[in-house]
């Protein structure tokens, strides 16, 4: 980043004695951030090149952050009229952004609500509020069901299973103890701390008939008999004779990584580093069904927003620029660079994608998703992972940890909706 | 008009000047963030909005909740168990490689070495080493001979001793060498006066080493005292994932203002934490300062 900032300083002290001689071009510079991740700042840079390109008129910057640094310098900047003119935060940071007006709703005329409803996959329109959206997403994320090809060869399986009884099935071959009754391999990883409380939430609750919130994720709603069946069937994979265990290797994708673990549930973003172990051989296929065919997935976004401090011809820079990071083309270039999901079926579902051996599943996935609004991610990660823990630790019935976590979140939820 | 001064004057004037730098120092980098934490604690402020007024609301919630107090408790396992702990160890080592003039310098050094290493990488070692099979250290000799494996981390009642123990581990390089220079801080004439008097070995520890170690004693409890009062790092690498162990038994004050902070973006309650840490460390502080004092 820094280098390529003293380029364009560089490249900005050059020219600016022509710029003085000419009549000046009047060019627009307008500001992109995000959080630093490899492929997201390739892509984006790829990205405002193609904009820049169409559009020589304006200047689009990016500057990066690390992730935990993130939030602290968004909000510092924006108050202080520095920082960006478009700002990528995740979907659940929406309301937050919102009262501390730090971003400022997408003009109806460009972004017609309507037309976004029909056009993106539709838990985008978590975005919307009366007749104008806030902020849209270039790619979506969804989860999926990793296999190690290696390990499924060997114990003579087939295919991937499509069905929870498949996947129970083919996990117990798979599974290796010692003598002592400790998992040496597992057949599936487990972990409410990586995916797998999604997978609980909007996964397994759905399949066991039902519903893990209501009233627009207001009402905590899997302290039920489904979600008992569905927790009991969760802590039962990681009990004797499961298919794994809780803690194995210290993480799921580690195990997974290690060739120690036959499955893995985990999001599109793992993607890449899979990619990059070698030595493993690893196919992807769509989250099991239930024995009724319903299959349910969960599924999660970034968003671009226009921030308050875009004004004028900055404004009008920024609209267009949201225009074209949310287009067809984005989304297909996106998907190519970092492995993130197109959020348009348009470019989602086109033969070539949807059929993809490697985004195949997560992009079908995304028509039975839903994404859970959560109002901080951690802290309800942590009540999950708490449940599982006073069954497996300290013995306590399901039913009555269950009811514990359910009332706790409500209590998060209440107190979040009561001050915003 | 600095020429009409007079040399006291002059010398007060230097004095100030080079004050100066610390004093700003302290102003700006110390006081004024302590000062603002204070009045966050009396606020509501996520980072993003505004910060609008709270009153005590912080403090209540901290009174009423079960996680603050699991958590003040086991900042408090930390303390009683660590500094006894790690100061008995340092002194013992101290002591015998005081007298040890065998390899002094290469043992001086190995003990030293963990003091040096990243507490992060030293962490996540350490993370290793407690796995359950195929991959941990400790459960594969377990389990070759036979014996059950034991849940180190993932374990309500085993997981906070097993994260004090590379803590005390790390902070002993430093505690024995601070030992072994009071160690030779003693007159030697106290120890040829014992002799001749043929005092016991355990006298002359009771009698002498350990009464005259008392400043070197003081400075150590306090310090260490600190330290484990405000531990952080082993906890939290150690323990990333599930931050603070399973249902919160590992976890610190540190940790869970850190939470309250940067994952909920809740400043008040976080500050409001702080503020009773600050209180805790400057009792514990003043406590021993009076215990230990020369009467």
């Amino acid at each position: 980043m820094r280098f390529t900032k003293l380029k364009a300083a560089a490249l900005a002290t050059a020219t600016s004695a022509l710029t003085v001689l000419s009549s000046a071009a009047n060019a627009v510079e307008i500001e992109y951030w995000q959080y630093f991740f490899d492929a997201r700042v390739a892509a984006m840079e790829q990205l405002i090149e193609n904009f820049q390109a169409a559009n020589p008129d304006i200047t689009v910057t990016m500057t990066h952050f690390p992730y935990a640094d993130y939030r602290t310098k968004v909000a510092a900047a924006i108050p202080a009229g520095e920082g960006p003119d478009v700002v990528q935060l995740f979907y659940g940071w929406l309301n937050d952004y919102k009262a501390a007006e730090l971003i400022q709703p997408l003009p109806a005329g460009d972004f017609p609500a309507d037309a976004i409803d029909a056009e993106f996959f539709p838990m985008v329109s978590a975005m919307r509020e009366g007749d104008s959206y806030w902020a849209l997403p270039t790619a979506v994320r969804s989860l999926a069901l990793f296999y190690n090809e290696r390990l499924f060869e060997e114990a003579g399986i087939d295919g991937p299973p499509e069905t929870l009884d498949e996947m129970l099935e083919i996990g117990a071959t798979l599974t290796e103890r010692d003598g002592a009754g400790n998992i040496t391999q597992a057949g599936l990883t487990m972990g409410m701390n990586a995916q797998d409380h999604h997978w609980f939430r909007e996964g397994l609750v759905r399949q066991f008939g039902g519903e893990p919130y209501l009233d627009d994720y207001k009402t905590v709603n899997y302290n039920t008999e489904a979600g008992q069946k569905a927790m009991e069937f969760y802590i039962g994979l990681g009990e004797e004779g499961g298919i794994g265990a809780i803690g194995f290797m210290d993480e799921p994708q580690a195990a997974f990584k290690a060739g120690r673990a036959g499955m893995h549930i985990d999001g599109s973003f793992r993607i890449g580093s899979l990619n990059k172990t070698r030595g493993l051989k690893w196919g992807v296929t769509e989250l099991p069904a239930n024995a009724d065919g319903v299959r349910s997935n969960y599924s999660s976004y970034w968003v671009n927003a226009i921030t308050t401090k875009a004004e004028g011809e900055k404004y009008d820079a920024a609209v267009k620029f949201m225009q074209y990071i949310t287009s067809d083309e984005a989304m297909q270039i996106w998907l190519d660079v970092v492995g993130e999901l197109p959020a348009k079926p348009s470019v989602g579902l086109t033969e070539e994608n949807a059929n993809n051996e490697t985004f195949g599943p997560f992009i079908r996935g995304l028509a039975y998703a839903n994404t859970t609004k959560f109002v901080n991610e951690s802290a309800q990660r942590q009540l999950l992972i708490d449940a599982v823990e006073r069954v497996k630790l300290q013995g306590a019935s399901i039913a009555d940890s269950l009811a514990e976590a359910a009332a706790a979140e409500q209590k998060l939820l209440d107190d979040f909706y009561a001050s915003n | 008009m600095y020429k009409n001064l007079s040399i006291a004057q002059k010398h007060i004037v230097w004095a100030w000047a080079f004050l100066a730098l610390p004093v700003v120092f302290y102003v700006v980098i110390r006081f004024y963030p302590t000062a603002n934490a204070m009045l966050i604690s009396f606020q509501d402020w996520n980072l993003l909005g505004s910060r609008t007024w709270a009153g005590m609301e912080n403090y209540q919630k901290l009174w009423n909740d079960p996680v603050f107090w699991q958590v003040f408790r086991n900042t408090f396992v930390y303390l009683i168990l660590g500094t006894p702990i790690s100061l008995v160890l340092s002194f013992v080592v101290a002591y015998h490689l005081d007298k040890t003039r065998f390899m002094h310098g290469t043992i001086r050094m190995l003990y030293f070495l963990p003091f040096m290493t990243s507490a992060v990488a030293m962490a996540w070692v350490w993370r290793w080493f407690y796995q359950p099979v195929p991959i941990g250290l400790f459960n594969n000799w377990l389990a070759q001979f036979g014996i059950p494996q034991i849940e180190f981390l993932r374990s309500t009642t085993n997981a906070l001793p097993a994260i004090l123990a590379p803590a005390v581990w790390a902070g002993l390089g430093f505690q024995i060498i601070i030992f072994m220079a009071g160690l030779r801080a003693i007159p030697q004439s106290y120890y040829e006066a014992a002799r001749i008097d043929g005092v016991s070995k355990w006298s002359v520890l009771f009698e002498i080493t350990i009464p005259l170690l008392k400043p070197t004693i003081v400075f150590l409890v306090v310090f260490s005292s600190i330290g484990f009062l405000r531990i952080f790092d082993q906890v939290f690498n150690m323990t990333t994932g599930d931050p603070g162990g399973p249902l919160n038994s590992t976890k610190p004050l540190v940790l869970q203002i850190y939470q309250s902070a940067f994952t909920d973006f809740d400043m008040g309650y976080a500050a409001a934490q702080t503020v009773v840490l600050f209180l805790i460390l400057l009792v514990v502080s003043l406590l021993q300062l009076y215990l230990l004092r020369d009467r």
